[in-house]
């Protein structure tokens, strides 16, 4: 048998959440999170947790899984389990909604801020814009996340300031725009991170790289981004806040 | 909870009212975005969770990249060929002449395209495409983002979506439709699935987007979410539904998981292979191979595994072969495929093939609409509409797809026919059209289920009467059909209906309430399963995905038309099916081979 610990709180019965524990029978063959959390359901409807894909693609399912980070769907259990144990919590950082849900809305707040969409005034006349497969080729590792938000939830620097550093799913986002070589927005993108925090709370923690469930690397996108700021005309500006905050 | 009613509820008015966040639903938000009309998306998830996302090798258009001298009316031919004929050649000469500048406009959204030599947008050869009319062998139409494109043109629309400032209701889920004494359609009830908030939400027009329903089978490569909300409400509403009985299985789901191994790998030169290793469609399809209707792949599969040549120890599924391919082109091509089976299937495609088994895929089916996506009423004139009601993507039956749809051309369909829909819209609101208002009846007949739900005090679990119908599907409406057995099924869901009805919702709470979200969204999979499982028995022929055991051959004396199932009766009627595109000659039908 393995223990499964959920993260319980329904705001209209519990002034505190809690852990509930579950007996579950090991299954013979490994199993996905997941489909645990599922088969827990049937005999208990009223866990809640978002789900949608159940292939690791949609990003619905984050979750804090045995302490770290990662998508219940494509975490097979097997991988995760210790001393027959397991606990389940919501991503850490953001206001729980019930159960395992938390309310993303700092999360997306901070994706919008970024202007997550191509931007180019130049028209096209017929046909698509070319770019060649070199070029191309830069936003790969970029414009694969999903949204899922084990990066940002996972980031010392993201659960201080949630409002104020843009935190390393939107910053991956932001230079998935600015290595797009059809964007001609750059300078103002640089320009709109350069203050002490939206990018420079980054810490180099690289707690993004070690739970991104796509394999990504938020860490270098920031990295880049930093180095095209203090190689650019903003540079004074930002040594000196930097240096005040 | 008290009971709801028209005066305990509030009231959001909206001129416009998208249902579904997918990929048709922002397509249709986009174009209303810059129009000036009060929109709203409503969406059960956040739109990026939406089933889109999970689309792979991507969306087919004669862009004339791959083949400088490609066109749009092949491509037109293939689909026509692809649908057995059933397929409206009036929609399809429109998606597939309108196709190229709605992926052109794509690529200026900012949709990272995989790209050829010379910068444009690359293109990989997929299922049932030809050139010059089926008479210049395989074409490569198939416009690509690696194996991402449903991720990639998902997020391009969501992004612009913010760029131009739609506005969201997320995680809001629709419950049923509000009609008035008109029957014109007047908004929905609905709620925050966050808050557990009820309200009517009333608009001028109402956009079904709300996807397909593949969790009507016990293996889909569907998302947990696709359970056909939208049909429901339609259907409880007594609105009807066409072509219910063609269901598409896709070849190569992962054997156990279900999950999707799109066609571009054999696009890429995958094969398949029973346990001999034989490379078996070489028999079924001597010229397409592989690459021919999805409808006549799957099929040739299920008969190796029936004549005892599957794979495994039990014998009952077969190998996708990729390792020939080689690393580099497996890695730059299809580096999602390569992730889905070292996760779902622990086989790594460099070296070994993967174990697939066909797996129902997409619902060509739907609300019977027009090129504007203005649903049909139950009559048999077309210029009969349900004020106020419109429908896209694979919620709709436009229908591009008749009885089988050719890979890449869902993705096609979604922002076509999402466009042409907000265009409608915008034009005939603005000229004054809309419906006339719901009274307090009406919306509490729209609230009359929820109540029932809401005070249900013992009754049937959900997740057992789920499974009990997804196993009826599966035994009784598969890839072979028998008219038999389907009599079976058919009482065995008129059993599942008592059951359907008295569902006792065990949660009663209001916060992130998904045991209520499920019993819902299972009434509306019953809906859907019921209008599938009349329509494959009463359709007395084989064609496209259709294929009966006692009815082999095309019937076209009888059945060259399309199926309405009329849910008030339960009876299927007939709607027939447009021969009349305006710039080419229609395709009339042939013997179908590949």
């Amino acid at each position: 048998m393995i223990s499964v610990n959920i993260y319980r709180y329904n705001p209209e019965k519990d002034s505190f959440p809690y852990m509930q524990t579950f007996k579950f029978e090991k299954p013979k063959r490994d199993i996905m999170v997941l489909e645990l959390l599922n088969q827990l359901k049937e005999k208990d409807p009223t866990i809640s947790y978002r789900r949608s894909c159940r292939e690791g693609v949609c990003g619905s399912d984050g979750m804090n899984i045995n302490g770290k980070n990662g998508l219940a769907c494509i975490t097979p259990l097997s991988t995760v389990i210790k001393k027959n144990k397991l606990d389940l919590r919501p991503l850490p950082g953001l206001p729980v909604v019930r159960d395992l849900v938390v309310d993303m809305t700092e999360f997306y707040a901070q994706y919008e801020k970024i202007k997550p969409f191509l931007q180019n005034d130049t028209p096209v006349d017929i046909g698509e814009r070319l770019q060649s497969p070199e070029d191309r080729d830069k936003l790969d590792g970029l414009y694969e996340c999903i949204l899922c938000a084990c990066c940002s939830t996972s980031c010392p620097s993201f659960w201080w300031n949630p409002d104020k550093f843009v935190g390393p799913a939107a910053l991956l986002q932001a230079y998935r725009f600015i290595a797009d070589s059809r964007d001609t927005k750059t300078a103002e993108r640089l320009q709109d991170l350069s203050d002490p925090f939206s990018v420079y709370r980054c810490h180099g923690i690289m707690n993004c790289v070690s739970v991104c469930p796509k394999g990504l690397n938020p860490n270098e996108a920031i990295g880049e981004i930093k180095s095209m700021l203090l190689s650019g005309k903003n540079k004074q500006n930002i040594i000196a806040s930097d240096a005040v905050s | 909870m008290s009971t709801l009613n028209s005066s305990n509820i509030k009231t959001l008015e909206f001129d416009v009212l998208v249902i579904g966040g997918g990929g048709s639903g922002m397509r249709t938000s986009l174009e209303l975005a810059k129009s000036g009309l009060k929109t709203a998306v409503v969406s059960k998830v956040f739109p990026t969770r939406s089933h889109t996302v999970s689309a792979q090798g991507g969306i087919t258009c004669a862009i004339a990249s791959a083949d400088p001298q490609d066109d749009w009316r092949w491509h037109m031919y293939d689909t026509v060929k692809g649908s057995d004929y059933i397929g409206d050649q009036d929609a399809i000469e429109y998606m597939c002449s309108q196709g190229p500048k709605a992926v052109f406009e794509l690529e200026h959204m900012g949709l990272p395209f995989s790209r050829t030599e010379n910068g444009r947008i690359y293109q990989r050869p997929f299922g049932g495409q030809s050139k010059d009319f089926g008479k210049g062998g395989q074409a490569a139409r198939t416009c690509a983002a690696a194996d991402r494109t449903g991720h990639a043109l998902l997020h391009t629309l969501y992004q612009n979506n913010v760029k131009e400032g739609s506005n969201f209701l997320n995680e809001w889920f629709a419950v049923d439709l509000v009609l008035n004494k008109f029957k014109e359609v007047t908004g929905v009830v609905a709620f925050s699935i966050e808050s557990g908030e009820v309200a009517y939400l009333k608009a001028q027009a109402t956009v079904l987007a709300t996807g397909g329903a593949g969790r009507i089978y016990a293996s889909t490569t569907n998302a947990l979410i696709n359970t056909g909300d939208g049909l429901g409400m339609s259907l409880r509403a007594g609105i009807p539904a066409q072509d219910m009985e063609m269901w598409q299985f896709h070849p190569t789901g992962i054997y156990g998981a279900g999950s999707l191994v799109t066609e571009g790998c054999r696009g890429e030169g995958g094969y398949l292979i029973n346990k001999d290793g034989e490379r078996f469609m070489e028999r079924y399809a001597p010229n397409a191979k592989d690459l021919a209707g999805r409808d006549v792949v799957a099929r040739s599969m299920v008969l190796e595994i029936l004549e005892g040549r599957g794979c495994g120890e039990d014998k009952d599924h077969v190998f996708l072969k990729l390792d020939h391919l080689g690393a580099d082109v497996l890695n730059a091509k299809l580096p999602g495929i390569c992730e889905l089976s070292r996760t779902f299937a622990a086989v790594d495609p460099v070296y070994e093939p993967i174990p697939v088994v066909p797996t129902c895929h997409y619902m060509m089916g739907g609300t019977p609409t027009n090129i504007h996506g203005q649903a049909f009423k139950l009559s048999s004139s077309d210029d009969d509409y349900i004020p106020g009601l419109f429908s896209v993507g694979e919620a709709a039956c436009v229908s591009v797809h008749g009885a089988n749809r050719l890979g890449g051309n869902s993705l096609l369909d979604l922002v076509v026919f999402g466009r042409a829909a907000g265009l409608h819209i915008n034009e005939a609101l603005k000229s004054g059209g809309g419906v006339a208002d719901s009274d307090k009846d009406d919306i509490e007949l729209a609230l009359h289920n929820l109540n029932k739900l809401n005070e249900s005090s013992a009754g049937y679990e959900v997740s057992a009467v789920k499974k009990e119908l997804q196993e009826v599907m599966q035994n009784y409406f598969g890839v072979f059909r028998r008219g038999d057995y389907m009599d079976k099924g058919v009482s065995a869901l008129e059993e599942i209906r008592e059951k359907i009805e008295n569902l006792h919702l065990k949660d009663k709470s209001a916060a992130f309430n998904t045991n209520r979200v499920e019993a819902i969204e299972l009434q509306n999979l019953f809906e859907v399963a019921e209008a599938t499982a009349i329509s494959s028995l009463q359709r007395t022929e084989s064609r496209g995905a259709h294929a009966r055991e006692d009815y082999p051959d095309r019937d076209d004396e009888n059945w060259l038309c399309h199926s309405l199932y009329d849910p008030t009766t339960k009876v299927l009627g007939k709607r027939h099916v447009n021969f009349e595109p305006s710039q080419v000659e229609a395709f009339p039908p042939k013997v179908r081979t590949y």
